[in-house]
C-alpha cells in the first residue's frame, strides 16, 4: 500500500488512506525524505486521518520522520489523529513527543503557513 | 431473542426493512456483519508485518460484532497490534487466537498470543513502564495491560510466552 505524496508549493503532503504494514511505513519514511531533499520543500503534512490505528511501531516511524526532516531544514505536521487513535496512544504511552499535531488538513497547512513565515 | 420478528411486506420499502431486521437479528446471535459465525475462534498465524496488521482488523470486526463501540475497538486492535509486534520481533512466529465470549451476563472479547521463542527472561521487569530489551519502546506490555480489562501472561525460557487478555463490554 503505497502512500501518495503531493507537492503543494513549497510543502508536501503524504496522505495515509489505508492500514500500513511496517514496510509500508519504512517506505513512506524514505520516500518523505526523498522528496523533501528533491523538491526543496519547507514543510510536509502527513496526513492520518484515516489510519486505523497507530501503535508502537507507527508512533516511532512517525516521530523519526519528523526528526529526519527536521533535520533537513522542513518542518512535519501530523494531521488528523482520530481521538479513540489518540486514546489508544495515550494508554499505550506513546505521546509523539516534539512532533507537530493539527486538526486536520486546512489547520496543518496554516501552522506550515505560520512556521515558514518566521522563518523567512 | 427467543421471539421471531415479522415485517409485513407490500411495498419496497418493506424489502429494505426485512433485510435489516434480518441483519440485526443475525448480529446479535452472534454472527460478524462478514457473516461468519462468532461460536469459532478466529487463528491468525503471526510471521510477518503484514500478518500484524491481519490479526488487528480481524480483532476488530470481532469486537465490534460483539457490540463494541468503534472506540472500544480501536483500543482491543492496537493491544493485538503489540502482541502481534512482539511474537514477529521476539519468537519470529506464533499466533494470535481470536475469541467472542457471550457467557452471561457479560459480552466481551478474549485474545490469546502464543509463541514457541525464547521467551521472557524477567517478567516483573518487562511488565514495567519504560522497560526494553531491544533499545525500543519496550515490548508494550503495560500498555496492552492498560487498553484491555483482563491480563495474563505466562513465559518461559526458550519455551515461549503465551498472554492472554480479555476486554468485557460496558
Amino acid at each position: 500500500m503505497e502512500v501518495p505524496i503531493l507537492k503543494q508549493g513549497d510543502f508536501l503532503i503524504a496522505t495515509i488512506q489505508a492500514a500500513l504494514t511496517d514496510a509500508d511505513l519504512l517506505h513512506l519514511r524514505t520516500a518523505l525524505l526523498q522528496q523533501v531533499v528533491r523538491s526543496r520543500s519547507r514543510g510536509v503534512i502527513v496526513d492520518v486521518t484515516a489510519l486505523d490505528l497507530m501503535d508502537s511501531f507507527a508512533s516511532r516511524t512517525v516521530q523519526e520522520i519528523v526528526h529526519m526532516i527536521r533535520l533537513r531544514g522542513a518542518e512535519t505536521v501530523i494531521v488528523g489523529i482520530q481521538p479513540e487513535v489518540a486514546f489508544a496512544m495515550v494508554q499505550l504511552g506513546l505521546t509523539l513527543e516534539n512532533v507537530a499535531t493539527a486538526l486536520d488538513l486546512e489547520e496543518g497547512l496554516a501552522y506550515l503557513n505560520q512556521k515558514s513565515k518566521t522563518i523567512s | 431473542m427467543e421471539q421471531e420478528i415479522r415485517v409485513p411486506i407490500s411495498s419496497d420499502k418493506n424489502i429494505v426493512n426485512a433485510r435489516q431486521k434480518g441483519r440485526s437479528a443475525a448480529l446479535a446471535v452472534g454472527f460478524s456483519p462478514g457473516g461468519t459465525a462468532l461460536e469459532q475462534e478466529i487463528r491468525v498465524p503471526i510471521s510477518s508485518d503484514k500478518d500484524i496488521v491481519d490479526a488487528r482488523q480481524k480483532g476488530r470486526s470481532v469486537a465490534l460484532a460483539v457490540g463494541f463501540s468503534p472506540g472500544a475497538a480501536t483500543l482491543i486492535a492496537t493491544a493485538i497490534s503489540e502482541l502481534a509486534r512482539n511474537i514477529v520481533s521476539y519468537a519470529k512466529s506464533g499466533e494470535i487466537v481470536i475469541q467472542a465470549l457471550h457467557g452471561s451476563p457479560r459480552l466481551g472479547i478474549q485474545v490469546i498470543a502464543r509463541d514457541q521463542g525464547p521467551g521472557i527472561h524477567d517478567i516483573k521487569q518487562a511488565l514495567r513502564d519504560g522497560f526494553s530489551t531491544s533499545g525500543s519502546l519496550g515490548l508494550g506490555l503495560p500498555g496492552v495491560k492498560r487498553l484491555m480489562d483482563e491480563f495474563q501472561i505466562d513465559s518461559r525460557e526458550n519455551r515461549g510466552t503465551t498472554v492472554m487478555v480479555k476486554k468485557w463490554k460496558q
